[in-house]
């Protein structure tokens, strides 16, 4: 059980939080391409390394926030402008 | 031999083994009490394990082997050792080497058959030949259609004890721990460490695989015993070791979360700790190694801690006549152990000088040993010394991958691969006199509180619970790291097997000649040889083992140990119970305020997510009947309300509804759709503008909780200019839909302050007032079951007030309950869809019958770019009524509807034909399915919904369901999706007088949804319990007190206001406890009867305010409890994974976590010395948590205390 630095609450159990993807930017739905539209929603880099994810903090805080994480070593590091 | 003559030579032979007192024994011979081995009585002494007990008694053989049924008897005489498993009564595979005896015990032998004296299945043992290597995977295998008979035969011969159907079920714990360094091992090395990290101020976990701290220091001479007792001393005397025995460190995974099973506890199966451990101190000792020649498993051969264990904890004599075997100290410790006890120890045989064995001799009992010299030596007891294994599991776990060390003889960790969290200590780490191994342990110790100190301080700069005066004080020097003795390695011969071959695995009788055969075969990996073999893999799991399979695996490929390197150790280190790892169970559930109604009039449960909810009340289609023509009611609490407040609802609302609100206007209800991104249907219901910027959003009771994330999601991530405050208060509001023609009537009997006129309430309408007395009421004019009806959504807590009103003041209209099965038959005659069941995770709005929501002309919405694909690609599935030529078959629902290939006709995208599945008939494919399906009463007849190709969804067309038996039959495709009333006529039926407001109703009292213990009261308009406890721990429903939310800024004016920040609790002026509950939120509880002027005076302080906040009441909507005394913390840790510790979580914590797997908000609050915590949840899950801490606080004698009024 790997523990997750929630901006506001502090480390706490990952088990608290539900992952909410990897974070990407939405494109302007009214001028993205069906293309560029399908890349976003389907399309992940799934790296072997740093990764910026979007968690949420469902049984705690319930706030939504960006967190680094390694995805070899599930080291995390905090993103700096999670809050 | 006769019966009688046997039992006077047993008589004779008991205790004949004990030896008189010895300085460090275990046993108290005070106390003398009796057990049953095999049927037979034996004398055992307190502290005595079932093998000591047994062979004081002169029994030497105690299971038979796995595969060839030898005799087995002592080994290591300790956890591990193999020929030692046993069946304690009901209970298999007891480590009869560990586990303690005790009176009456009713112990056996397994793996025997039909006994331990005489065993057939000894018979392998003489076939041993013709059982070759990989024996169990070559024979069995083929043919195949013969296994179940294998199985059969191979049950036969599992080394395994019985398991009785009929266990009754134990009952087993769990707890959280949060050390600042965990200790796993309590030999010397590890009392030395906890000390001297307790001494350092760190909170120590000290964990001991045995019945006693001590390691080896217990069968240890003079010397070694008094540092025991000065060590065991100081760890008594020194504050913050919380130490426990018989139990074993599982394993270690990502961040230090370690799992601990505790054993050995009264009235408990097993405890299971989950430790986050800030770092670790791995001491778990060294583990002696078999040796491997032939006959090394005939009973009378034994390692020597084995001897010395018997002889110095015990005060059993191991044999007569001994034979030592010694490659180092330990061994010629043994020899002199036996000396002193008087055993005649015939022959030391020096391997540090190239002594050696060829061969033991004997089958039952040792007879004599062949020596490498030659000679041959009478004895009944030869005891090797020739090596040691470290367990570097805990070390392996944290990504170290040990190194061989040849001139030690043994694996090493590599300590350039370890974490900072994890310091091995003692015989893993190094060699030296006990006196070095305790100094170098006194560092690791005082380094492990170090690094736990800088981990600490980390972790609490952010955390929101501690008071600003908490902040500064844990961070320290981190730079100041404590400078660790080197530990040498010490010589030791290499010594793995003698000149003849011999058992190395003796659970799984694998034979060094099995080792070089499977090389032979072509196994060269030491990880292929172990599956191929099944060495290494059993109960022992490769702690006696594996040093030996690798060298012997090495010596057959002609390499070396390093090259031919370890197998993975991998957790459990340790055996587990199922029990232990499932613990107490915690499941969640959720019930409405009328469950007490619905169980006294027998509704069928209906278990929905965590709701549980009236199917019916024993005849559905009656219940149809019922709606249809008069009036019914439904508690449809479930479903999910959010309450929206703010200037921005309106633009939120349009983003994530398909389609339009911008001119909802006051009073008015509208029906909505969301999506997802990919414009797959995720979630509909209802939504009311109660005022300008005052919301009702409703969900479908399965998505309330995604769907307020998803609303979160966007608010937070997307929008967060955007001044929207979202509040879930689904069980704020018991919710009652009234359906049918009578509906308006019986309302209008009970509703106040309503004008329930058609023309002025109309159909997709909102009011507000009051019904049965109860304030506050929300009605919806809606019809999800296509009749005239009336939602109300009631503040919880007077819910089966109304519910009752409702029945009563109907009776004479004839009002029936309904349930959700009912329901399901209403809505599917009137063709209303359920998301989830009749779309699925591929179904676009489009395919869902929503082309009339679905409003592309908006600038965005979320799903529009995919819906407008859609939309241009007419090609998609559609939502249809389908019904049964035959009007008697219901087709069950996922039935498939099937069609021909498109060879045989039809013009069908020629891209999905290619695709098309065959559904066992040649030529036919899937074309669709039956989501939803019922016989309804109304028409007399089948009806579905189904999801069908395009070209198959006009209106009259003719399709084949297959039904599961295999039967085909026809359904036509409806006009409508609807079968009843398609043009919504019923809806706007007028009958009855609905202004028959004769009498006002008095609202009755509030209710908890924790039902109060005898005897019970009335406080302040609630029922309380009034009961009175003086536990030292207690209980208390404290929901009657007043709970209003705060929504602000964090850090603005509000907040200012306020006083308490995010994670904090504190009383303000006017005696109403303030609780920083959330990031901007904040929970305001009162006194009783409070509720509506503190909302007031909040709202006030708002007002005022040049910000964006809002206060909400959430008396009905949540559940509060208090718990009260000096071990509400312990309890808590049984439930909760948040340290509970003064450091983390001192008075005035606040903290929201998950509680029995429910999420609750947790307050520090402590009523003078006496720690006590406040909990609040979801109303609909009070009695659940209420009753989960009663469960966790049995152990420390909790009692339930009623509603307190001295304040809060
Ligand atoms: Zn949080």
């Amino acid at each position: 059980m790997m523990l997750l630095p929630c901006p506001w609450c502090g480390p706490r159990n990952v088990s608290e939080f539900r992952y909410a993807g990897e974070a990407g930017t939405r494109p302007e739905p009214g001028q993205a391409t069906p293309e560029q539209w399908r890349r976003y929603l389907y399309f992940h880099t799934n790296p072997a390394g740093w990764v910026r994810e979007s968690w949420y903090h469902g049984a705690g805080c319930r706030r939504y926030f960006p967190l680094e994480r390694h995805t070899v070593s599930n080291e995390t590091r905090a993103t700096g402008e999670s809050r | 031999m006769t019966q009688q003559t046997a039992r006077t030579t047993a008589a004779t032979a008991i205790d004949r083994m004990r030896l008189g007192p010895q300085p460090g024994e275990v046993i108290d011979r005070s106390a003398t009490f009796r057990f049953r081995w095999n049927g037979r009585e034996y004398p055992a002494h307190p502290g005595d394990t079932i093998v000591s007990a047994l062979a004081a008694a002169g029994e030497r053989v105690f299971s038979r082997s796995y595969k060839y049924h030898r005799p087995r008897g002592v080994l290591t005489a300790s956890y591990l050792d193999p020929g030692a498993m046993v069946q304690v009564g009901d209970e298999p595979n007891v480590r009869g080497a560990h586990r303690l005896v005790e009176a009456g015990m009713d112990v056996r032998s397994q793996n025997t058959w039909p006994s331990l004296r005489f065993d057939v299945k000894a018979v392998n043992g003489l076939a041993g030949r013709f059982l070759s290597t990989g024996f169990y995977y070559k024979t069995f295998i083929k043919p195949e259609r013969l296994w179940p008979a294998y199985e059969k035969v191979l049950q036969r011969f599992v080394h395994a004890g019985q398991v009785s159907p009929d266990t009754p079920h134990g009952y087993y714990d769990k707890r959280y721990a949060h050390p600042d360094v965990l200790v796993a091992g309590g030999g010397p090395a590890g009392l030395s460490a906890a000390v001297a990290a307790a001494r350092a101020g760190a909170q120590v976990m000290l964990v001991e695989e045995e019945h006693q701290l001590g390691g080896h220091l217990r069968w240890g001479g003079e010397a070694d015993l008094a540092l025991l007792s000065e060590l065991t001393g100081l760890v008594a005397a020194t504050p913050g070791i919380e130490v426990l025995t018989d139990s074993v460190v599982l394993g270690r995974y990502d961040d230090n979360w370690v799992a601990v099973v505790q054993r050995n506890l009264p009235g408990v199966g097993e405890r299971l700790i989950k430790a986050r451990a800030k770092t670790i101190v791995a001491a778990p000792g060294l583990i002696e190694r078999p040796y491997v020649f032939d006959g090394n498993d005939t009973p009378g051969v034994m390692l020597s801690t084995a001897v010395r264990r018997l002889i110095n904890l015990h005060a059993v004599r191991p044999g007569r006549r001994a034979v030592v075997l010694s490659a180092n100290a330990d061994g010629d410790t043994a020899a002199a152990d036996l000396a002193r006890v008087g055993v005649d120890v015939a022959r030391v045989v020096d391997a540090r000088t190239g002594g050696d064995v060829v061969r033991a001799l004997g089958r039952k009992n040792l007879r004599a040993v062949e020596l490498g010299d030659g000679s041959t030596v009478e004895c009944d007891l030869l005891v090797t010394a020739t090596g040691w294994t470290a367990p570097t599991s805990l070390l392996n776990m944290s990504g170290d991958k040990p190194v061989y060390d040849p001139r030690a003889a043994r694996f090493v960790p590599d300590p350039s691969q370890l974490p900072d969290d994890m310091l091995p200590a003692g015989g893993i780490a190094g060699d030296g006199t006990v006196a070095q191994l305790v100094d170098h342990a006194d560092a690791v110790g005082r380094k492990a509180a170090r690094r736990a100190a800088g981990t600490a301080a980390g972790w609490h700069a952010t955390v929101p619970t501690r008071r600003d005066t908490d902040k500064a004080d844990t961070v320290q020097d981190r730079d100041d790291e404590v400078e660790v003795p080197e530990l040498e390695m010490a010589a030791h011969p290499e010594m793995f097997r003698a000149a003849t071959h011999g058992i190395v695995d003796f659970s799984e009788d694998v034979s060094s000649k099995d080792l070089h055969a499977a090389v032979k075969e072509g196994y060269g990996s030491v990880e292929l040889v172990k599956r191929y073999t099944t060495a290494t893999m059993g109960p022992p799991q490769g702690k006696l083992e594996t040093v030996n399979t690798v060298a012997i695996v090495a010596e057959a490929t002609g390499s070396t140990v390093a090259q031919t390197g370890t197998t993975t150790w991998r957790p459990p280190y340790a055996p587990v119970t199922l029990g232990a790892l499932a613990g107490r169970i915690f499941e969640p559930v959720r019930y409405s305020p009328m469950q007490p109604w619905h169980e006294a009039h027998s509704a069928a449960p209906l278990v929905a997510g965590q709701w549980i909810r009236p199917d019916h009340y024993g005849d559905p289609d009656a219940e149809v009947r019922a709606v249809r023509e008069g009036v019914g009611i439904i508690d449809v609490t479930p479903i999910g309300k959010l309450d929206l407040r703010g200037p921005d609802v309106a633009k939120l609302l349009n983003l994530l509804y398909v389609n339009k609100w911008s001119k909802l206007g006051i009073g008015r209800v509208r029906y909505g759709v969301m999506c997802a991104d990919d414009g797959v249907v995720m979630d509909d219901g209802v939504t009311g503008r109660l005022g300008a910027e005052h919301y009702l959003m409703s969900t479908t009771s399965s998505g309330a909780a995604a769907v307020w994330e998803w609303v979160e999601n966007w608010l937070q991530t997307e929008h967060p200019e955007w001044d929207v405050h979202v509040t879930p208060v689904t069980t704020a509001y018991a919710s009652i839909n009234v359906a049918g023609p009578r509906s308006r009537e019986l309302v209008g009997r009970l509703a106040e302050g309503v004008d329930l006129d058609p023309e002025t309430f109309g159909y997709m309408q909102v009011r507000t007032g009051t019904v049965a007395g109860v304030e506050d009421c929300v009605l919806w004019r809606i019809g999800f079951t296509g009749e005239l009806s009336y939602e109300l959504h009631v503040p919880a807590a007077h819910g089966l007030h109304v519910w009752e009103a409702l029945a009563e003041a109907g009776s004479d209209l004839g009002v029936a309950a309904f349930g959700v099965e009912a329901q399901r038959i209403l809505r599917l005659e009137k063709g209303h869809l359920i998301v989830g069941q009749d779309t699925d995770g591929l179904t676009q709005a489009y395919s869902a019958g929503l082309d009339w929501a679905i409003k592309l002309d908006k600038d965005d919405f979320v799903g529009k770019p995919e819906l407008a694909w859609q939309a241009q690609h007419a090609d998609y599935p559609k939502l249809v009524g389908l019904q049964p030529v035959d009007p008697a078959v219901v087709p069950p629902e996922a039935s498939q509807i099937i069609t021909e290939t498109c060879s045989q006709g039809r013009s069908i995208n020629p891209e999905t034909c290619s695709q098309g599945r065959s559904i066992n008939t040649p030529g036919s494919r899937i074309a669709g399915r039956i989501t939803s399906s019922r016989h309804s009463p109304t028409l007399g007849r089948a009806i579905c919904l189904g999801q069908l190709e395009p070209a198959l969804a006009t209106p009259g067309t003719e399709v084949t369901v297959r039904l599961p038996d295999g039967r085909d039959i026809t359904a036509r495709v409806t006009e409508h999706l609807a079968a009843v009333d398609p043009e919504g006529h019923r809806q706007h039926v007028v009958s009855g007088d609905a202004s028959d407001d004769s009498h006002r109703h008095s609202r009755g009292a509030a209710r908890s949804p924790i039902a109060p213990a005898e005897p019970r009261d009335e406080v302040h308009g609630w029922e309380v319990s009034a009961r009175r406890s003086t536990a030292e721990l207690t209980i208390s429903d404290a929901t009657p007190l007043a709970k209003i939310a705060v929504r602000a800024p964090v850090g603005g004016a509000m907040q200012q206001a306020l006083g308490v920040p995010f994670g904090r609790m504190a009383r303000d002026r006017d005696g109403a406890l303030v609780i920083g509950s959330g990031p901007g939120e904040w929970l305001v509880l009162a006194p009783a009867g409070t509720g509506a002027s503190t909302r007031q005076r909040l709202e006030g302080a708002a007002d005022g305010l040049d910000e964006f906040a809002t206060v909400t009441d959430l008396t009905h909507g949540r559940a509060l409890m208090r718990l009260c005394g000096a071990r509400s913390a312990d309890l808590l840790a049984k439930v909760c994974g948040v340290d509970l510790s003064d450091a983390v979580t001192p008075e005035g914590a606040a903290f929201r976590t998950s509680v029995a797997r429910l999420v609750t908000d947790v307050v520090r609050d402590d009523s003078g010395t006496a720690p006590g915590y406040l909990l609040h949840c979801e109303r609909s899950s009070g009695q659940y948590l209420f009753d989960a801490l009663l469960d966790a606080g049995a152990e420390f004698g909790i009692e339930i205390d009623g509603f307190s009024t001295a304040g809060i």
